[in-house]
């Protein structure tokens, strides 16, 4: 049988803004326990919520970027439920008129075609506290730091067929609110989050198959991991004649597996009504003018404006503008360097590569964008060599000071001087006589290869410092003599 | 002494003829003389009562007074009160000491009255007689056998007995106005959105208003003016500027158009009261206000709309008293469950479970459009009612509650007859207009309250048309004779 898999995804992004959504408490993460939370997170008697205007300013500029209706009027309800870490014994939310209506994303697909994935809505909510299950004896301690976060949940319409798309929708929500600003990403830390509508069907059926909602999910690889096996284990079900049921299931990483937490029978009547203590959400036109003409270019039309204004191919546009920090690196550096596709080259590989092996962040990086200009700027002009500005790259990264001093220090300047790099490429071609005999009887197509032998030696002669250039066309024009 | 008006003692305080410290001591003498027998004060703050007024003695040499300062005044027990314990009635509560100033609280401080305590009350402010207290019903001070109404019943029978110059109220679906009518003072609700809800212990949030419990309509504007205006905190206030109110409180009330709807004057409401309110409306047409029928429909419908409204929003409202970070907590929890369901049904009285539970039922899957959702269609009917009323007329004139003060214990036990005591004040507080009552000559020795319902924002026009009959009648100022 061919089955078929149906995803949908809620993805909670936590809104960055200074204070909480509906108090004037911090929301900086990582605090003592409780220290940050006020008397309104507290849920004491007689507070009340107040909302955070810049938290409805994210909301709109996420609704811009994705294309998506504004309700120009929309309201805050209370889902009523007890649980310890939830303090006020309901979490103001929005239910039936959200933030922001229906708008769409185009995601790529692995064999290189795009596709548009619905989001059914987005709406603003506040975020619960946290309970702690460790170190209290069999007891349960509450941190109330997190209660009231603003977060946006964003919610997909059932449009993805695999694991993959369902990763590649995920990572481009996450990459649109990290260059909007309104999200920090950090999935560790649970400021984004993603749970996961999962379900099967037989290819052909138009009926969707019973859901199951996989919570838990803090990474990208656990969310293809997630939904992988909860298919496997779906298909399983019905192939061994039973019957998917509705529930919430948890995602172990440590098991890679999923299992059931809730049952639809024993989900909560979560009673929404209108919290009479809030007004209406309610915005003009001149408002969303001002917030989107204070908005970031989006990472689509980035990578539109680097293909064209800086030579790029579509692949390495879409890599550097995979974040807003890294495109942002491209682009400082690509000014200075004057030549984008180097940039964008050592971008994706030396700098990807040393941020990874060190675990750093761009923003972490010892060698930043200026830096990385500065020595570009002397690959494009000549004074070193692609091969040379490696050791310059590895210097400066040690800390050793910018390209030129590194340059001037090991004395790495290139050598330009046709009578130097002259000298040496006599003298390597008399130092190799049957090489040179066998070059000179060799067929036309075969000389290349054994240049490069001669290429080698002259390099290793001038210790790397003979512009490979004028070494190459030396070598040529003495070699057919 | 207990006789002067707010204006009388301000004067008197400038005067020098006596000291707020004087006036302070005088009050919570009062206080430890009378409450005994009424039981109106849950929290007498007398420490702190007696070094605010020692700051206000200084403010007032100082020349930079409020018409306020200095003078005594009690708090309804839903106001939180910095450092101070906030119980609103109940066992949940009873230990819970406030960390903050509500809004209006901090009004008060700020103008420099004197705080001299706490008020009993209705248990979350849920009960017409103020028999539902953790601490104990208040007693009526015209007949100790006899409820003062509720919720707030601490206050009207403190301002009543003479045990404080003016109180706090608040009024849901008549707390303020009926307690008033039952004890014989003024009470004013505002227009819902005038006075701050931060810091007001929330029982019903679209209906919950606080306002002055006063023995005069006079010193109801001097408490209004101070209670009243935006706070950024409740984003439920109005932004409305808050004019002065006592500039035209005297005024004339040639051609004021009075409605009385045919709906208050029905076979519910006792001959006695009906005669007593028939006589007050006769003084305004002799004030050459014009009187008209006029009707509001669906009034009838405002107590089973406000029973299921007022019960959902407190079923969620309340949700936070969990044992989990303050207030009652039972002992020995052996579970979540048991910690949660021990510490409320501990914790709360039997007609605060009674709400919960309807208000719990009303908003439950299966049931919200049948009832939360009707109710809410069937409040814009209300409101709409008086919208067209107001078209026609300035204020709407009735009773305030159907009969004279009850005897305590007499409806403790049939929950729809304590209902319909509030049916004349339900659909004021549904609409969110202002609503006054104001005593006019009592029925066979017990006080009755007139109630006057005005436009939104018209508490101005409400405090002028009370104003006028207590400048031309005595009825406000009787007072009983036991608490002379």
């Amino acid at each position: 049988m061919q089955w078929e898999t149906v995803i949908g995804l809620e993805i909670h992004a936590q809104l960055a803004t200074q204070s909480k959504i509906f108090s004037g408490a911090s929301t900086a993460f990582g605090a003592e326990p409780n220290t940050q939370a006020c008397s309104v997170d507290l849920g004491l008697p007689g507070v009340l919520p107040v909302l955070n205007k810049g938290a409805v300013k994210m909301a709109v500029k996420f609704a811009h970027a994705i294309g998506a209706e504004l309700s120009q009027r929309s309201i805050f309800a209370r889902k009523n439920y007890f649980y310890p870490d939830l303090p006020k014994g309901y979490q103001i939310s929005q239910y039936e008129l959200p933030i922001v209506g229906e708008g769409q994303v185009d995601i790529s697909l692995e064999n290189g075609d795009s596709k548009t994935i619905g989001v059914t809505r987005a709406h603003l909510e506040e975020d619960a506290g946290k309970s702690l299950h460790e170190d209290f004896h069999g007891m349960t301690g509450i941190d109330l730091n997190r209660a009231g976060t603003p977060l946006l949940e964003i919610v997909s319409e059932p449009d993805m067929r695999s694991a993959k798309e369902a990763v590649a929708y995920a990572r481009k929500i996450h990459q649109i609110v990290q260059y909007l600003g309104i999200c920090d990403g950090n999935m560790q830390e649970g400021s984004f989050r993603c749970d996961a509508n999962v379900s099967v069907r037989l290819k052909g059926e138009e009926k969707f198959g019973t859901r199951a909602e996989l919570k838990n999910i803090n990474s990208f690889r656990f969310l293809e991991r997630a939904i992988n096996f909860e298919v496997e284990r779906q298909i399983d079900v019905i192939e061994s004649g039973g019957e998917v049921v509705q529930e919430t299931r948890l995602y172990d990483a440590d098991k890679d597996e999923t299992r059931s937490m809730r049952t639809k029978e024993e989900a909560n009547d979560y009673r929404y009504f209108p919290d009479p203590d809030l007004l209406p959400v309610e915005f003009d036109q001149p408002f969303i003018d001002a917030v989107i003409a204070d908005m970031p270019e989006l990472p689509g039309d980035r990578c539109d404006r680097f293909e064209q204004e800086y030579g790029l191919k579509r692949a390495d546009a879409e890599a550097v503008t995979a974040s807003r920090a890294v495109a942002d690196y491209f682009e400082e550096a690509a000014k200075i360097a004057g030549d984008g596709k180097l940039t964008a080259n050592w971008v994706t590989v030396e700098v990807a590569g040393a941020l990874n092996k060190d675990g750093l962040d761009i923003a972490e990086s010892p060698v930043n964008a200026e830096m990385l200009g500065g020595m570009l700027v002397r690959i494009v002009d000549n004074t070193i060599s692609g091969k040379i500005a490696k050791q310059v790259f590895e210097a400066m990264w040690q800390g050793e000071g910018d390209a030129d001093a590194i340059i001037e220090k090991r004395g790495l300047k290139q050598i330009t001087d046709t009578g130097a790099i002259e000298k040496v490429v006599d003298e390597v071609l008399a130092a190799n006589p049957d090489q040179v005999a066998n070059y000179r009887s060799a067929e036309e197509k075969k000389r290349g290869k054994m240049l490069g032998f001669f290429v080698g030696q002259v390099m290793k002669a001038s210790q790397g410092k003979a512009n490979p250039k004028q070494v190459n066309e030396l070598l040529v024009k003495k070699l057919a003599e | 002494m207990q006789e002067k008006s707010i204006s009388e003692l301000a004067a008197g305080l400038r005067a020098g003829e006596f000291s707020s410290a004087e006036l302070t001591r005088f009050y919570l003498d009062r206080i430890s003389q009378h409450d005994e027998k009424l039981n109106s004060y849950i929290t007498v703050t007398e420490e702190a009562a007696l070094a605010a007024a020692e700051s206000a003695d200084a403010r007032l040499k100082s020349g930079d007074a409020d018409l306020l300062t200095g003078i005594p005044v009690a708090n309804k027990d839903i106001f939180c009160t910095n450092g101070v314990k906030s119980s609103c009635g109940s066992r949940m509560l009873d230990n819970f000491i406030a960390p903050y100033d509500a809004g209006v609280i901090s009004r008060l401080k700020g103008a420099g009255a004197v705080l001299l305590g706490k008020t009993n009350m209705d248990e979350f402010a849920m009960g017409s007689s103020n028999e539902t207290s953790y601490y104990g019903p208040v007693r009526n001070p015209w007949d100790t056998e006899l409820v003062p109404g509720g919720s707030s019943g601490g206050s009207a029978a403190a301002v009543a007995a003479g045990l404080c110059v003016a109180a706090t109220g608040t009024d849901t679906g008549g707390s303020i106005r009926q307690p008033a009518a039952l004890c014989g003072i003024t009470g004013l609700k505002p227009t819902y959105g005038r006075v701050s809800r931060f810091g007001m212990i929330a029982f019903a949030s679209s209906l919950d208003q606080g306002g002055p419990m006063t023995r005069s309509a006079e010193d109801a504007a001097i408490m209004l003016q101070s209670m009243a205006g935006f706070d950024e905190r409740d984003s439920t206030s109005a932004q409305e500027a808050v004019p002065n109110y006592l500039a035209d409180i005297d005024a004339d009330l040639k051609g004021l158009k009075i409605g009385l709807p045919k709906e208050y004057f029905d076979e519910g409401l006792s001959p006695e009261v009906a005669a007593s309110i028939q006589e007050a409306i006769d003084f305004y047409r002799q004030q050459g206000a014009e009187i008209i029928d006029i009707s509001l429909p669906n009034s009838a419908l405002s107590v089973p709309v406000y029973y299921v409204v007022a019960p959902a929003e407190c079923s969620s409202n309340l949700a936070r008293f969990d044992g989990v970070r303050f207030g009652h907590r039972c002992d020995d929890p052996k579970d979540l469950e048991d910690l949660y369901k021990r510490s409320r049904g501990e914790g709360f009285g039997a007609e605060v479970k009674r709400r919960i539970l309807i208000g719990t039922y009303a908003l439950s899957a299966g049931y919200y459009d049948a009832y939360y959702l009707k109710a809410q269609q069937i409040r814009h009917l209300i409101s709409d009612d008086f919208a067209k009323a107001f078209e026609q007329v300035d204020v709407i004139m009735g009773p305030t509650a159907p009969t004279t003060a009850f005897g305590l214990g007499e409806k403790a036990d049939d929950p729809v007859s304590m209902y319909l005591s509030d049916i004349y004040t339900i659909a004021v507080n549904l609409a969110g207009l202002p609503g006054m009552s104001v005593p006019v000559r009592p029925a066979d020795g017990k006080p009755v309250g007139l109630q006057i319902i005005g436009n939104y924002f018209q508490e101005a026009k409400l405090l002028n048309v009370a104003h006028r009959l207590q400048q031309e009648t005595e009825w406000h100022k009787a007072r009983p004779a036991t608490f002379a």
